[in-house]
C-alpha cells in the first residue's frame, strides 16, 4: 500500500539551527502532553504521585514498549509486523509445555528466546525470501502462530512456572524499580544506539525512503530486513517471558490485540507508518504517555474499554494533526 | 487445460472440489446437496463482508474495521427492536445500513482528505468502534427473548427451499458483478488500485473513488450486522471479534491483490467460499475446533505465496520498472 512518491522534496536553502528544530520536534510536544497529562493525573487522582504506584503503572507499558522499539525499527524500514502479539502467546504455551516437561528458568529463558527468534526467523524468510508483502504474510502469520497456541492448549492453561521464573516479572531490582523497568530503559538506550549511532541504523532509514536507491548504495536491504523480523520476534518473546512470569500462567488468548496498541505506541511516537523517519526517544515517550494515559483511567475507574476509544483517537489524531497544521500552514 | 489452470477462479473451483472430495472420503454425508446448501448459507455473511473488503483492496486500501462496524451496526439493530418491537423490520435493515455507510464514510474521508495511511485509520476506527458499543449498550447483551419474532426470523425464512439468507447473499454477488464489471465506479476501482497516477489522468478522483470504496464495504458490513445478530439472537460487544482477518483473508485466497488493481467478484467468493468449507468440515472430520486458526494462517500464507507467483507472471513488469524510474 506503500504509495510512490512523486513530489519532489522541498529542501531549504538554509537548514535550522538546533534550537529551533528542537522547539518544533515531534519529542518536545510529546514531552508537553507529557506532562500535561502528569499534571492532570495528579489532580484528578490523590494515589496517582505514590512512588509503588507509579511503579505498578509502569508495568502498563513495559512489555509493550520492547516490542515497540523493534517494530519502530521494522516501520521505519518499511515493513510491519502484525505477528508480534501471537509471538507472544506461542512462546508462552512453548514454555508453558516445557515446564510440564520439567525444565528450571534459565532452558526456559532458552527455550522462549529461542521460539521467539524461530518466529521472526518465519516472518523474515517469507517477506525476504520470496519477496512477499509484510502485512498480509503477518496477518498470516498471526492467525497461524496463534492458532498454534490454541492447538496445544485448547481451552486449558498452563501454570506451574517456577519461583525463580517469576522475577522476570514480579522483581525489584532495587526500591521501586521492577525489572521490566530497568529491562525497559536498558533497550530504550541500547535500541536507541543502534538505531541513531550505528551503520546499521543508517541502513534501516536508507531502506525506509527508497530501497532501490538502498539497494544501488551497497546496503543488504533483505538481509537487513531479515534482521529487523528476527530482532521483533526476539522482542515479542522478552516480553513474553516477562509477561508469562508476571501472570503466572499462560492461556492462548495471552496479549490479545496488543499488536494495534504496539503500532500505536510506534506511530504515536512520531514513527512514519511509511517508513524512513521516527526516532526512538519518541517511542520512548509515547510508552510513557499511553502507560499513564491507561493508569490515569485505571484509577479513575474507567472501564479498559472506554480507554481503548481513547487510544483510537489519540492514533487517528496525532497523525491528523500535524497533516492538518501544515494543510493550515500551507494555505496561507 | 493450461488456460483454464492459469485461471484464478478456475484454480479455487479445483481446489474446493478437491477439499470436499476429501472430507466426503472421511466423511460421505458432507456432500449431500442439503448439507452444501447449508455450508454455503453459513458463509453468507462473510461472502457478503468479502466482497466489501475487496472493493477497499482494490483500491490500495484496507478496512479493518469492518467487524467492527458489524457489531456496532449489529447492536443498534439489536436494541432498536428491543425497544421498539413494532418497528418494520426493512426499516431497521435499512438503519443498519445507513449507520454502516456512515462508519465506512468516517473511514473513507480520513483516508481521502487527510491522506492518513489506511491501515491507520482503520486500526483506529476499530478499536473506536468496539468501544462506543460498549458505551451505547454499558456492555449488556441484547438476548434472543428480547428480539422481536419477526426480527429474527426474516434470514431464516424459506423461499424456493433456500433460506433467504442465501438468496440475499447471491443478490448482492449478482449486483456486485454488474458494479464492478459495468459501473463507472467499479472500473474506477481497479484503475486506481493499478496505476493511481495514470487514474488521475484518465480523470478519476482517485480520493473520492477510495471514499466509495468504503461507503460501499461499510453499507455491507451494516447489513452483515444485522444479518449476524438476527441469525445468532445475540448481540454484546464482542460479536465477529477478530473476524476481520477472516474477511482479508478470504480476499487473499481469493486472489484479490493486496497491492490493489487486481481481484474479481468471483474470485473473493470462491475465497470466502474455500474458508467456509474448513470451517465446516473441522468438526465432521474430527479435528479440533481450535485448529481452526492455524490452519486459516497457513491458507493465507500459501494464498499470498500463490498470489505473488501469479502477478509477478502478469506483462506488467515494464510499467512497474518505468514508474519505479520515475518515482
Amino acid at each position: 500500500m506503500a504509495e510512490t512518491q512523486m513530489v519532489a522534496r522541498h529542501i531549504p536553502d538554509r537548514l535550522e539551527g538546533r534550537g529551533a528544530r528542537l522547539v518544533k520536534s515531534w519529542e518536545t510536544l510529546l514531552v508537553a502532553v507529557a506532562l500535561a497529562i502528569f499534571l492532570v493525573n495528579s489532580f484528578a487522582s490523590p494515589y496517582f504521585l505514590d512512588p509503588w504506584n507509579l511503579s505498578d503503572a509502569t508495568f502498563n507499558f513495559t512489555e509493550k514498549a520492547m516490542i515497540a522499539f523493534a517494530m519502530a525499527l521494522v516501520i521505519i524500514s518499511g515493513e510491519i509486523d502484525l505477528s508480534v502479539a501471537s509471538v507472544i502467546a506461542l512462546t508462552s504455551t512453548v514454555m508453558g509445555y516445557a515446564v510440564q516437561l520439567g525444565f528450571d528458568t534459565p532452558a526456559l529463558v532458552l527455550i522462549g528466546l529461542a521460539t521467539g527468534l524461530l518466529c521472526g526467523a518465519f516472518n523474515g524468510l517469507l517477506v525476504t525470501g520470496l519477496g512477499l508483502p509484510s502485512i498480509v504474510v503477518t496477518i498470516g502469520t498471526m492467525s497461524l502462530f496463534r492458532g498454534l497456541s490454541f492447538v496445544i492448549l485448547g481451552d486449558q492453561a498452563f501454570t506451574g512456572y517456577p519461583a525463580s521464573f517469576s522475577w522476570f516479572g514480579q522483581g525489584y531490582v532495587w526500591w521501586v524499580f521492577s525489572f521490566e523497568f530497568c529491562l525497559f530503559l536498558a533497550l530504550a538506550i541500547l535500541y536507541g544506539v543502534v538505531l541513531h549511532k550505528t551503520n546499521f541504523g543508517r541502513a534501516v532509514y536508507a531502506i525506509g525512503n527508497n530501497q532501490t536507491a538502498a539497494l544501488f548504495s551497497g546496503v543488504r536491504v533483505g538481509r537487513v530486513k531479515f534482521v529487523l523480523f528476527l530482532l521483533t520476534g526476539l522482542m515479542a518473546a522478552v516480553a513474553s517471558i516477562c509477561l508469562t512470569a508476571r501472570l503466572g500462567s499462560t492461556r492462548p488468548s495471552i496479549a490479545l490485540g496488543w499488536e494495534l496498541e504496539v503500532v500505536t505506541m510506534v506511530v504515536l511516537g512520531g514513527v512514519n507508518i511509511l517508513g524512513g523517519s521516527g526516532t526512538i526517544p519518541g517511542v520512548v515517550l509515547a510508552a510513557l504517555i499511553m502507560g499513564m494515559v491507561t493508569f490515569g483511567f485505571g484509577l479513575l475507574n474507567v472501564p479498559g474499554i472506554v480507554m481503548s476509544i481513547f487510544i483510537g483517537l489519540l492514533l487517528i489524531s496525532v497523525i491528523a494533526l500535524p497533516i492538518l497544521y501544515r494543510r493550515f500552514r500551507g494555505s496561507r | 487445460m493450461k488456460v483454464l489452470l492459469k485461471n484464478r477462479e478456475m484454480l479455487l473451483v479445483v481446489a474446493i472440489a478437491l477439499l470436499v472430495a476429501l472430507i466426503a472420503l472421511r466423511f460421505p454425508p458432507f456432500v449431500t446437496p442439503r448439507n452444501l446448501a447449508n455450508v454455503y448459507n453459513d458463509t453468507s455473511i462473510l461472502i457478503i463482508l468479502a466482497l466489501g473488503q475487496m472493493a477497499v483492496i482494490l483500491t490500495r486500501c484496507i478496512d479493518l474495521s469492518m467487524a467492527a462496524n458489524l457489531a456496532l451496526s449489529g447492536m443498534v439493530a439489536a436494541m432498536l427492536n428491543a425497544a421498539m418491537p413494532g418497528l418494520p423490520i426493512p426499516l431497521i435493515i435499512l438503519v443498519a445500513m445507513a449507520l454502516g455507510a456512515v462508519l465506512g464514510a468516517i473511514n473513507g474521508l480520513l483516508v481521502w482528505k487527510l491522506d492518513i495511511p489506511p491501515i491507520v485509520v482503520t486500526l483506529g476506527t476499530l478499536t473506536i468502534y468496539r468501544g462506543l458499543i460498549f458505551l451505547l449498550s454499558g456492555g449488556a447483551w441484547i438476548n434472543a427473548h428480547q428480539m422481536s419474532d419477526a426480527f429474527k426470523a426474516l434470514p431464516r425464512t424459506a423461499f424456493l427451499g433456500f433460506p433467504l439468507l442465501s438468496w440475499l447473499s447471491l443478490v448482492i454477488i449478482a449486483l456486485m458483478v454488474v458494479v464492478m464489471r459495468l459501473t463507472p465506479p467499479g472500473r474506477a476501482f481497479f484503475a486506481v488500485g493499478g496505476n493511481p497516477h495514470a487514474a488521475v489522468y484518465t480523470g478519476i478522483d482517485v480520493g473520492r473513488t477510495r471514499f466509495l470504496a468504503y461507503c460501499l464495504s461499510g453499507t455491507l458490513a451494516g447489513l452483515s450486522g444485522y444479518l449476524w445478530v438476527s441469525r445468532y439472537a445475540v448481540a454484546y460487544v464482542d460479536i465477529a471479534a477478530g473476524f476481520e482477518l477472516d474477511i482479508i483473508a478470504a480476499c487473499v485466497i481469493g486472489g484479490v491483490s493486496i497491492a490493489g488493481g487486481i481481484g474479481s467478484v468471483g474470485g473473493a467468493v470462491l475465497g470466502a467460499l474455500f474458508l467456509g468449507v474448513i470451517k465446516n468440515a473441522l468438526p465432521v472430520v474430527n479435528i479440533s475446533p481450535f485448529a481452526q486458526m492455524a490452519i486459516s494462517g497457513t491458507v493465507i500464507i500459501i494464498a499470498v505465496a500463490v498470489n505473488a507467483r501469479a502477478e509477478k507472471r502478469k506483462g506488467r513488469v515494464i510499467l512497474r520498472k518505468a514508474e519505479a524510474a520515475h518515482g
